[in-house]
């Protein structure tokens, strides 16, 4: 426990920790201190100047050491000059006095020196209305400026920091926010002050400009308009937008974010999505959310979103009425019985999956994940318990990340685990290749592709390294498929559960899966398996019923089994006598797979419905709807009840909180669980997103909910599977190509994003030069993998004889894999 | 007459070869001192009065200390030669002409305060001085005054020269560590202050050139003959760099205490054509200027302080009666705006408002309320920012305004200058 320190703000008595900033003593009892530069996530720099008030301190005498009294009061004497409140730390006794005519004085006179060059935009400013300098003007300000008008200093108004961030140099008031969030909290330091004194200027120091996947964040920070992001500028005022809860869908981590929304002539009068912003969770992603959550949202109003059923008619796909889609459905499923499969993945959310899974048992059919990442029962039963967060892992803690490129798989955690090694936690590395992370790591553990599992069963006999691990007060163990596939994947799940299995239940202590999608954790938690072999699923079912996953897409070759596409179907291929199974498919798009269905049923967008997801922490999270559905879509779960009752089974189909009471009351790991409980709030520290725009930014209060971690499920329903055979290795003649993830892939959600699509740069693989060499290849050129086309980009930190091969971005992958490679 | 300490050598021929300084006299100090402990020499510079001559005038030996004690820690000297305050050139006269007289300050500062590694940021643009630091520091390697075991007393000491890239704001002592750290030169945030966390993160000594040519005649001569020179509260000799519209401009080593009238018509021989003297800046541009009136004024830290003014770097700026003030305060704060860093919001924009403010009035097209807004702007930017260049910024303009008032009112009535008569402006 912290010395407690009492002082008195503005007539007030408050009792904080020692070592607490004025500022932030003042915002615990109500007190808004002004500031521009200061953020209560950031070291204070007291460069504004805004923040400055007047502070008294007991007199003490020296020769006694006792504080001085007068008229019963510790005489507080008050220094000549005002002292920044970001910059002060409290001590006992302090009289500080924020409303004083000194420091209005001064709070007037800062507005009055930042207002003199700064443009009269505000009517057309995307800031204006949630502006720090505009709301402080109002409060502070003074009616009228000493200063002359035609000597405002003009500037550039239009300068394209990045692709995503513009800058406009009139606005800014150098304060360094976005500079300091770079270097301190995204550790990519790509922006920088040019020039001195009045001629300071914002730049980007990286090629190409403002490199980083958090560089949204700044503008949300900007205490002015001088950041916009190129997604929303002149979009909408923000006076103008609805807000929704929501929860991002890209990746695990299920941060936390704010969908604002607009109805709008220019989209012909439709209420649309404008712009996703944070929303405040502490305990997931703070106030920060990556590049790929904030912009990659245009999927939902993409033209080529499914709006009505179709069904197959003469071989070609037609409109049909949602009545007699769902009674063509229900009467193939009713008739294939045990012979019915359910294919879903992480994409879904609880509701949907849980339904999808009681339909899957009510047929006696099977539920299968859609998945080429094992180990979910693992996470089940020694995962992360409540009570768990990386913020206050530091000292004492070990954070072991294996097979994960964080950076690119969940850039939120990437941020968190920095932090936390920045706190003086032992981050642990273990990859075959060189990971982004590894830069704040302590220890890193380097083992050839095939030899994950094997490298982490004999970790903890390993000097150091071993005893970080066993010694550690707190152990979290994340593992990924960062090179793997289903097989290895579940292996090396095995061998790190074998790590933290002593300490189930602690908090601050697990196994955490680093998924590929947002919801997979809760569809294992569900009762989904994963599947190996789809070729032999789609050869033995009678009906494939697939909701939000597209194997076809990903994997071509399995139209061997479908006799829609017969160009396509190669003919050793199409031997087995076995009829090709009926296919249904739920989805937001007419994928690969929805191609070759036999019914479409559209569904809801995340953002569209009322829903949960279980992140990879195991957090449960509401997400909540902001915008009207497409067409006629429906949200899964509701499609899922819709079919089931038409053969008689009774599933919840109307209210998705009620499909949460029914999860609760049958699934061990939710119970207990309701949309009630995933919907309360506490108090959160710093304090943002009231009235003070200009402390926290502009990130949204969470006023929906912080979620709930499931209880864990201490006997695992399975045990994870040990991979078979001899691991894959490259030799002199072989080359070993094994699946990565990149944070910008050509997956539906950034390929309807033009701004994130331009990122991606098509489809490519990594080399090592030596490799590229071999091949006589230079980076950019093309090369021939299995057939495919690919671009080729240099990458020392790849292996000798192995290729990077980028998920989703056009190269079917599974797995490691033995390929063939030459030059194009 | 005086006799001069720290300019002695200054006008012998090949005053800055080592072999010259040797023989007279030079690093007999650091023998002397290595036999001492380093808390006597400390006590010895705080008995000495010694105080700062970058401009502050904190006195030495309480700087020192608050060095931490103890061998385990890396600690450092800096060494500021960013001589960059207009008006002041002794620093750079020091460098060129006996280098080796402020490596045996540093030794001897760095041995007190157990420092190994001793850093010298240099003015860019000093380029003789830049190859002067580096022979003499390259000699004293040579003769064994540096680098490992000096003069066999255990004692090692590394020393090597970064040059700076043309900024003001660099002579401040924390914006120098950021500089030599490599950084962007931009004050930092005190405390800590550099004695508990300077460059690197590590305690450091910053002094000024002339307060580490003092050390070894503080050493040699002893504490009290130093602290018989000057008054009661600035003891030793100081060097004046007087410039401006006297007769002889140049370096003055005097004791402190000696008046400015002396310093003007004895040593700098009166002014240029013995015309009637207006003003003078007497400590560096930054300092208030004073009347013609006050020139009795003892050059000393309190006493120039009890006129209203500081006795800054010593920097003595004479003006005569065919100086327009209004012109001055002008061109000063246009260089303060020109030399502000950016990074707090007073002196970045108020110092560019404060020039512009002056440049109309200047250039005939101010009002009579601009007097009256600058004099605002001054009071609005000083004490509030982050350094302390907001206070010194507005000196020159606030005490020009103070003392010659009637010249602004004149400009804004008459769209041109009291003095010269002229509307025609032919400088920058």
């Amino acid at each position: 426990m912290t010395k407690q320190v009492t002082l008195t703000i503005d007539g007030q008595q408050v009792a904080v920790s020692e070592g607490t900033l004025i500022v932030n003593a003042a915002k615990q009892i109500g007190i808004d201190i002004p500031v521009f530069c200061y953020h209560p996530k950031m070291e204070p720099v007291g460069m504004c100047r805004q923040c400055l008030v007047e502070v008294g301190r007991p007199v003490v005498d020296r020769a006694t050491g006792q504080v001085v009294m007068e008229d019963g009061k510790p005489k507080i004497q008050f220094g000549a000059k005002l002292e920044t409140a970001c910059t002060t730390p409290v001590s006992d006794g302090m009289v500080v006095l924020t409303a004083s005519e000194k420091a209005k004085a001064n709070q007037r006179e800062i507005l009055e020196f930042l207002l003199t060059s700064h443009p009269l935009d505000c009517p057309v400013c995307d800031k204006g209305g949630e502006c720090p300098l505009q709301n402080l003007t109002l409060a502070h300000g003074a009616p009228a400026s000493r200063f002359i008008y035609d000597e405002k200093q003009h500037a550039d108004k239009r300068v394209p920091l990045g692709d995503l961030i513009w800058l406009d140099r009139e606005r800014c008031i150098q304060c360094a926010r976005c500079i300091r969030f770079q270097d301190e909290i995204a550790g990519e330091s790509v922006l920088a002050f040019y020039q001195r004194g009045r001629a300071t200027d914002i730049i980007t120091n990286s090629e190409p400009g403002f490199d980083s996947i958090f560089s949204g964040n700044t503008t949300d920070i900007c205490p002015v308009g001088a950041l916009t992001t190129a997604d929303f500028r002149f979009g909408a005022r923000p006076w103008e937008m609805k807000a929704a809860a929501s929860i991002c869908s890209q990746c695990p981590v299920g941060c936390n974010v704010t969908l604002n929304t607009r109805r709008e002539a220019k989209s012909g009068g439709k209420v649309v999505l404008k712009r996703v912003m944070p929303r405040q969770n502490e305990a997931v992603n703070e106030i920060w959310i990556c590049d790929k959550g904030r912009f990659a949202h245009h999927f939902t109003e993409n033209e080529h979103r499914l709006a009505t059923p179709l069904a197959r008619k003469d071989g070609k796909l037609a409109l049909v009425s949602w009545d007699k889609a769902l009674g063509l459905v229900a009467g193939k499923l009713a008739d294939a019985k045990g012979e019915a499969v359910v294919l879903a993945s992480g994409r879904l959310s609880n509701e949907d999956l849980f339904n999808l899974k009681q339909l899957a048992d009510g047929l006696g059919g099977e539920a299968l994940l859609y998945t080429q990442m094992g180990g979910g029962e693992l996470t089940t039963a020694y995962g992360v318990p409540a009570g768990t967060n990386f913020a206050e892992m530091g000292i004492g803690t070990t954070i072991l990340v294996v097979a994960s490129d964080l950076y690119n798989e969940a850039p939120i955690w990437y941020l968190r685990l920095k932090q936390a090694a920045e706190r003086g936690a032992t981050l642990i590395l273990a990859n075959a290749r060189e990971t982004k992370l590894e830069k704040y790591s302590q220890f890193v553990v380097r083992y050839s592709y095939g030899d994950e599992a094997e490298t982490i069963c004999g970790l903890a006999k390993k000097a150091h390294v071993g005893e970080a691990i066993t010694s550690a007060e707190n152990l979290v163990v994340l593992y990924g498929s960062d090179g793997l596939g289903l097989d290895g994947s579940s292996a090396l799940a095995a061998a790190c559960a074998e790590l933290v299995k002593s300490r189930a239940g602690k908090p601050n202590n697990g196994l955490i899966g680093v998924w590929p999608r947002a919801n997979d954790q809760g569809a294992w938690e569900l009762g989904f398996k994963p599947v190996a072999d789809l070729k032999a699923v789609f050869q033995k079912a009678n009906v494939v019923y697939i909701a939000g996953a597209d194997p076809f897409g990903d994997n071509p070759e399995l139209t061997s089994r479908i006799p829609h596409h017969a160009s396509r179907i190669p003919q050793h291929a199409s031997r087995s006598t076995h009829p090709a199974p009926f296919i249904i498919v739920q989805e937001l798009f007419l994928t690969e797979t929805a191609k070759l269905a036999d019914v479409i049923l559209p569904a809801q967008a995340v953002t569209e419905r009322e829903g949960s997801f279980t992140s990879g922490e195991r957090r449960a999270q509401r997400f909540y709807p902001a915008v009207p559905a497409r067409g006629q879509s429906r949200a899964d779960f509701v499609i899922t009840a819709q079919i089931a009752a038409e053969f008689g089974l009774e599933l919840e189909g109307r209210f998705a909180a009620r499909v949460m009471d029914k999860m609760a009351a049958t699934v061990k790991t939710f119970a207990g669980i309701s949309y009630r409980e995933l919907a309360e709030t506490t108090e959160q520290w710093p304090i943002v997103g009231r009235g003070d725009l200009y402390y926290g930014g502009t990130t949204y209060e969470n006023k929906q909910g912080l979620g709930v971690i499931l209880a864990l499920s201490p006997s695992p329903t399975g045990r994870g599977a040990r991979g078979e055979g001899k691991p894959l290795r490259p030799d002199e003649d072989h080359w070993l190509a094994v699946p990565v993830t990149r944070l910008y892939d050509l997956g539906i959600t950034v390929a309807t994003s033009a701004l994130l699509k331009a990122r991606t740069g098509g489809a490519h693989i990594l080399l090592h030069p030596d490799s590229a060499q071999k091949l006589g290849l230079a980076a950019g050129e093309q090369v021939e993998l299995n057939g495919n086309r690919l671009e080729v980009r240099l990458d020392p930190t790849v292996p000798v004889m192995v290729a990077l091969v980028p998920r989703s971005m056009g190269v079917p992958i599974a797995g490691p894999m033995v390929a063939k490679i030459k030059a194009a | 007459m005086f006799e001069p300490i720290l300019t002695r050598n200054i006008h012998r021929p090949n005053s800055e070869k080592i072999a010259t300084y040797l023989a007279h006299g030079g690093y007999a100090a650091v023998k002397l001192a290595l036999t001492k402990t380093p808390d006597e020499l400390i006590e010895m510079v705080k008995r000495s009065g010694l105080r700062g001559r970058g401009g502050a005038g904190f006195p030495a030996g309480v700087k020192w200390g608050y060095m931490p004690k103890g061998a385990g820690i890396q600690k450092f000297v800096a060494v500021n030669t960013d001589e960059g305050e207009p008006g002041t050139f002794k620093d750079r006269e020091i460098v060129e002409r006996d280098p080796h007289q402020v490596i045996e300050g540093v030794i001897i500062a760095a041995y007190a305060v157990g420092a190994s590694r001793a850093y010298v940021y240099i003015r860019g643009e000093f380029f003789l001085g830049v190859k002067r630091w580096i022979k003499a520091i390259a000699d004293a390697y040579e003769y064994g005054f540096l680098g490992r075991n000096i003069l066999g007393s255990g004692f090692d000491l590394d020393m090597s020269v970064h040059r700076g890239a043309g900024a003001y704001i660099c002579g401040e002592e924390t914006a120098m560590l950021e500089s030599l750290e490599g950084k962007r030169g931009n004050p930092r945030l005190k405390p800590p202050y550099p004695a508990q966390a300077g460059l690197f993160g590590l305690p450091t000594l910053v002094h000024n050139i002339e307060t580490l040519a003092c050390i070894p005649h503080i050493v040699e001569r002893g504490p009290e003959w130093f602290a018989s020179i000057g008054t009661a509260e600035s003891k030793g000799p100081k060097i004046f760099s007087v410039s401006g519209h006297v007769n002889r401009p140049g370096n003055y080593e005097l004791p402190l205490g000696v008046t400015l009238r002396e310093i003007i018509y004895e040593h700098a021989g009166g002014i240029r054509g013995g015309r009637e003297l207006k003003a003078v800046i007497p400590g560096g541009a930054s300092t208030p200027m004073l009347t013609a009136s006050q020139i009795d004024v003892p050059m000393a830290y309190e006493t120039l302080k009890a006129a209203g003014s500081e006795l800054g770097t010593g920097a003595i700026v004479v003006l005569d009666v065919t100086t327009c003030m209004v012109e001055t305060a002008r061109r000063l704060t246009k260089f303060f705006a020109h030399e502000s860093c950016g990074r707090c919001t007073p002196c970045r924009i108020g110092s560019q408002r404060l020039y512009e403010t002056l440049d109309r009035i200047e250039s005939g097209k101010g009002t009579m309320d601009d007097i009256d807004r600058a004099v605002e702007l001054a009071r609005g930017i000083d004490g509030i920012t982050f350094c302390p260049m907001g206070a010194m910024l507005v000196n020159p303009a606030r005490s020009a305004i103070q003392h010659f008032r009637p010249e602004f009112e004149y400009h804004i009535l008459n769209k041109h200058c009291l003095v010269c008569k002229s509307k025609e402006r032919n400088y920058g």
